[in-house]
């Protein structure tokens, strides 16, 4: 892996793990074998000290950053905050960006063989919990023969992830930074993700999940399910600054009637978006993602209670949230913040001014990267590093 | 370090729990977690200072005060410190209650506007004072309720506080015998130890 010092990896090469032992999940069942593909920017150093793990959020997967191709168009999905000099540097930090299990991206999901059928997974993967990705990032963790990550980081349902991790193995990291999330989904984030899993179960091509044994793909209900999500992730102000109501002819042919008219240049990107992410993701793993991320919350088993929930943990948070978030909005944080001061737990809260709504977390603004490099910079005098 | 944040230190005991409302770029807490052990967290609101709380290693909470401290359990810190924040605020004696809520100790500092200066400037010239500790114009200014020594005394007899320590520093940044004598008159800053 190639270091550059424009602040990219460079090129970066993902790499596939097997895990040929069982994975028991928290619904009772196993996967038998696993695969975890995933990508790693940095070096450990010689004490394994100052591992950094990268938890993702619904749609992302291993490639955080760089590119894998001198001709790659776009680099990974957190470039913005992973390379040499970025908040999260990898002259000092050695970052682990995994895509989690029932993902579709290389890690095994419900496009994969099922070895007991020896067709696709489909609809008869396991359904996952938020826990079942920790434990599994343990096992990574455990191949790398690190003891203790430097930090845990995650935007969205990936700072789920890290909050997890905080509870269930508070010792295995010192750092927990948790980007425009929650701790758990409002009944409005939930109905959001029912009309996307209606989407595309209501599709044609569906066939109960077992689209890929019929040689098709529900394409149009996976198209319109990230068209819904779409929105939720931009913000009103964002959407009017980014298309307003900005014709893509120039001008108007009301009510022509045909389904392929694109009257608005709004239109015309969520149509984009819908028929690119059609094309490269799973529509069982969407399903799964966003069941996953509706069960999760975090106190259920410490009497509904954050506090004690977070009792539990040892390490210390540093929360962010973005003020036209409101798929995430900063209340949430807040409520995380609270939480975290009611346990006596080492907390830091900064809400960004930010026109992205939840999007915010994976672009560069330049407050956010203040604040993400500051505290940052705390992590690298522990690891020792003149700065 | 301002003379105010020196004074205090004495009064915050090794190891406590401290929450310091409007805690700047975070000085006070990095010299007392270094010093005194003291665990720490800090409200403030302006971008710059939280930045710079982080880079210390402080643990900072983006927080408008003027929101209250509804979010914070009663008696969870051993200390609440407010520095010169008082005058900023929309109700400062709902945020005093509140310091007074949240910790077992509050220390409260603000700048004495009952300063001779401050009497002569609008006595001689008729018009609200600026200075250089105090440079803004009555229009333009984060300071909307200044007070006296005199005026924090009352609304402390009103609301039954009581003063544990009490301190005035002077004009020449430090304190003196004769200022002790005339806080309200040779007073620039005013230091409050206070309790339920």
């Amino acid at each position: 892996m190639t270091q550059e010092q424009n602040g990219s990896v460079g090129i970066v090469v993902p790499q596939t793990l097997h895990f040929d032992t069982p994975l028991t999940l928290a619904c009772g069942r196993a996967l038998p074998e696993h695969d975890i593909i995933y990508e790693t920017y940095g070096q450990l150093n010689a004490d394994k000290s100052n591992g950094v793990l990268i938890c993702h959020a619904l749609s992302g997967h291993h490639h955080a950053a760089g590119i894998h191709h001198p001709d790659d168009r776009k680099p990974g999905w957190w470039d913005s905050c992973i390379g040499p000099g970025k908040p999260i540097d990898t002259n000092v930090f050695f970052v682990l960006s995994i895509n989690n299990i029932g993902g579709c991206n290389g890690s095994t999901g419900p496009t994969a063989i099922n070895p007991e059928t020896g067709k696709p997974w489909g609809p008869d993967f396991p359904p996952l919990r938020c826990r079942d990705w920790v434990e599994s990032q343990y096992l990574m963790m455990q191949h790398f023969g690190i003891t203790q990550w430097a930090a845990i980081i995650g935007g969205s349902l990936g700072g789920m992830q890290a909050m997890r991790w905080a509870l269930e193995h508070p010792d295995a990291l010192r750092h927990c930074i948790v980007i425009a999330s929650a701790m758990k989904l409002s009944a409005q984030n939930i109905a959001f993700n029912e009309i996307a899993r209606r989407a595309i179960t209501s599709d044609p091509n569906f066939f109960e999940g077992r689209y890929l044994e019929h040689n098709t793909l529900p394409r149009q209900g996976l198209a319109l399910a990230r068209m819904v999500g779409h929105i939720t992730y931009l913000s009103e102000d964002g959407m009017k600054q980014k298309f307003g109501r900005e014709l893509k002819t120039g001008n108007l042919t009301l009510g022509s009637g045909s389904d392929s008219d694109v009257e608005f240049e709004v239109e015309s990107y969520l149509r984009y978006q819908g028929e690119a992410f059609s094309g490269s993701f799973d529509a069982n793993t969407y399903l799964l993602m966003t069941k996953a991320l509706d069960y999760y919350d975090l106190a259920r088993e410490y009497n509904d209670d954050p506090a004690e929930a977070f009792s539990h943990a040892t390490c210390s948070f540093m929360v962010i949230s973005f003020t036209t978030d409101w798929r995430f909005a900063p209340a949430r944080s807040r409520e995380i913040v609270d939480a975290l001061v009611a346990a006596n737990k080492p907390v830091s809260y900064a809400q960004i001014e930010a026109d992205h709504g939840h999007d915010a977390f994976l672009i560069p603004i330049p407050r956010y990267m203040d604040v993400f490099h500051a505290y940052m910079k705390r992590l690298k005098q522990e690891l020792g590093h003149a700065l | 370090m301002r003379f105010d944040l020196t004074l205090i230190q004495p009064w915050i005991n090794e190891g406590s729990r401290v929450l310091d409302l409007g805690c700047g770029d975070g000085t006070l807490l990095a010299t007392l977690a270094k010093q005194k052990n003291v665990s720490g967290i800090g409200l403030e609101i302006d971008p710059d200072n939280i930045t710079q709380s982080l880079a210390q290693g402080v643990n900072v909470i983006e927080h408008d005060l003027n929101v209250g401290l509804g979010n914070f359990r009663d008696n969870s810190f051993d200390m609440v410190v407010m520095t010169l924040a008082l005058q900023t605020l929309r109700y400062p004696h709902l945020v005093i209650d509140e310091m007074l809520r949240v910790g077992r100790e509050c220390i409260v500092t603000f700048p004495n506007f009952g300063h001779w200066r401050s009497r002569w400037y609008l006595s001689q010239r008729g018009k609200m004072p600026v200075s250089k500790f105090l440079p803004y114009t009555w229009y333009d200014t984060p300071n909307i309720h200044f007070c006296t020594v005199k005026d924090f005394e009352a609304l402390c007899a009103d609301k039954q506080i009581r003063v544990l320590n009490s301190a005035v520093i002077g004009a020449d940044n430090n304190q003196s015998p004769l200022a002790d004598r005339f806080p309200n008159l040779l007073g620039v800053t005013a230091v409050y130890h206070i309790s339920k």
